[in-house]
């Protein structure tokens, strides 16, 4: 039996195994489909429909965006399978108290890169083992070497260039902005019930798809995200018009490395910088 | 004065706006005693008036450039003299962490001011607003979102 075969029988023998107990109203999961781009995500509420689990190297989905919404919240306990990058975006939600680790199951699945050309965030994996699981399924994968190296190549790029330069390559980049919101819509951790965006009394941020509000959009979705994101890249990849925007998510989570020697999602119980502050910090820049 | 178009475009007559952010105990107070101790400033900046510098939105600093400040500066009290005890601390790391989001995305940093200026600085206050309007005057007018602007009303 292939790798992919067998990890597919290990999810659907679990997921069946939790809706028959009563464990679990409702599993998550991916349903690896034949000539499609992607596996796209399935809602199983039967044992039966369990059979449709699996895995392969197209489940880009990051699946714990799901959690906190409020018609599955209403079926009642929820497992979801998540990769091991996943976890850290269930990790931030739990951090948050958004979700309750109680009302959640983890079904981990090792995973050894998404894409066929493995996605950025792959190459600099360091988390293929899932951690914090309630059950892991799958065979052993390679854990990457040398995978801190590269990890904001991105966004590094950038920085080398001229502030000039900068201004020229993000203006063109962000005048493309359709303000779809895709990438507000599948980020795990846009959880807010009402986004600045739709506020207006007053009007926060303009709607039109116009280069001012494309640049107030694109700032504050950034820095709503700063030491929030995990870098799961999914914005990034649902943007119609390309943006890049997982070097923007790169630049604050740097920041957030270099400064306050944080990666977000590591664990449940880390304290985000931007809750709390240090005495110390730095007065540099401030006259 | 309203700036009209014509003079923004023409240097000899053009002034620089800068919205300054201040916080009521602290910033706001020393600007205070700046004018009753008749010590004059540029009336480049316009004062709006926060409770704490732990109030300032990142938003409030975007919205402020996109109606056309050439230069924002966000001013508290100094370290441990906060009224609210931790509104500065937590200000000072958002703000830094704004700064390098937006000269990240090509917004020149020296625009985007942050200072300590505790009530008895009315000297500090007026000599930084001098400092920072010749600064904005020597940068020239912020164009970044109006040049975006035209570039869509051209297509
Ligand atoms: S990479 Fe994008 S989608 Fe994923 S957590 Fe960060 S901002 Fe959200
Ligand atoms: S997904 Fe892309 S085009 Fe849509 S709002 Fe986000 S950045 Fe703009
Ligand atoms: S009251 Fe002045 S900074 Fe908080």
């Amino acid at each position: 039996m292939s790798p992919e075969a067998s990890t597919a029988q290990s999810l659907a023998q679990t997921a069946a195994e939790m809706l028959s107990q009563g464990q679990v109203a409702l599993v998550i999961g991916y349903a690896p489909t034949e000539g499609k781009r992607l596996s796209p995500p399935v809602f199983v509420t039967t044992p039966e429909e369990a059979q449709r689990l699996g895995f392969d190297s197209r489940c880009f989905g990051n699946l714990s965006v799901y959690l906190w919404s409020p018609q599955v919240r209403q079926m009642g306990k929820t497992a979801v399978v998540v990769k091991g990058c996943d976890v850290r975006a269930v990790n931030v939600l739990l951090r948050e108290n958004v979700i309750k680790r109680e009302d959640i199951v983890l079904i981990g699945v090792r995973c050894g890169g998404v894409g066929d050309l493995p996605a950025h965030k792959c190459t600099v994996c360091d988390c293929r083992d899932p951690q914090g699981c309630d059950v892991v399924v799958g065979d052993a994968v390679d854990q990457p070497d040398g995978a801190a190296e590269g990890r904001y190549s991105a966004a590094e790029a950038l920085e080398e260039k001229s502030l000039d330069e900068r201004r020229e390559f993000w203006q063109r980049q962000l005048d493309k902005c359709i303000r779809c919101y895709a990438c507000r819509q599948v980020c795990p951790l846009c959880y807010c019930k009402r986004c600045i965006v739709e506020k207006s009394t007053p009007q926060w941020v303009e709607t039109s798809a116009h280069p001012r509000g494309n640049l107030s959009w694109n700032v504050v979705r950034a820095f709503h995200l700063a030491g929030r994101c995990v870098g799961c890249g999914e914005c990034e990849r649902v943007c119609p018009m390309n943006i890049p925007l997982g070097a923007i998510n790169q630049k604050m989570a740097k920041l957030m490395e270099d400064e306050y020697d944080f990666r977000s999602g590591m664990s449940p119980e880390e304290k985000a910088p931007f809750t709390t502050f240090s005495t110390d910090d730095t007065d540099e820049g401030i006259l | 004065m309203i700036q009209t178009k014509h003079d923004q475009d023409d240097t000899a007559q053009w002034q620089p706006r800068i919205v300054a952010f201040l916080c009521n105990w602290c910033s706001y107070a020393g600007a205070d005693l700046a004018g009753m101790s008749r010590l004059s400033y540029p009336a480049s900046i316009k004062i709006i008036r926060l409770p704490c510098s732990g109030k300032v939105d990142p938003m409030f600093v975007l919205k402020s450039f996109e109606r056309g400040a050439d230069m924002v500066l966000v001013s508290g009290c100094h370290p441990g003299d906060c009224h609210y005890t931790s509104g500065n601390y937590h200000a000072r790391r958002k703000l830094k962490a704004f700064r390098e989001l937006m000269s990240f995305l090509g917004v020149d940093p020296r625009r985007f001011k942050f200072s300590w200026v505790s009530a008895a600085e009315g000297a500090k206050w007026s000599k930084l607003v001098e400092e920072i309007t010749a600064e904005a005057r020597e940068l020239g007018p912020f164009r970044t979102f109006p040049e975006a602007a035209k570039t869509e009303a051209s297509q």
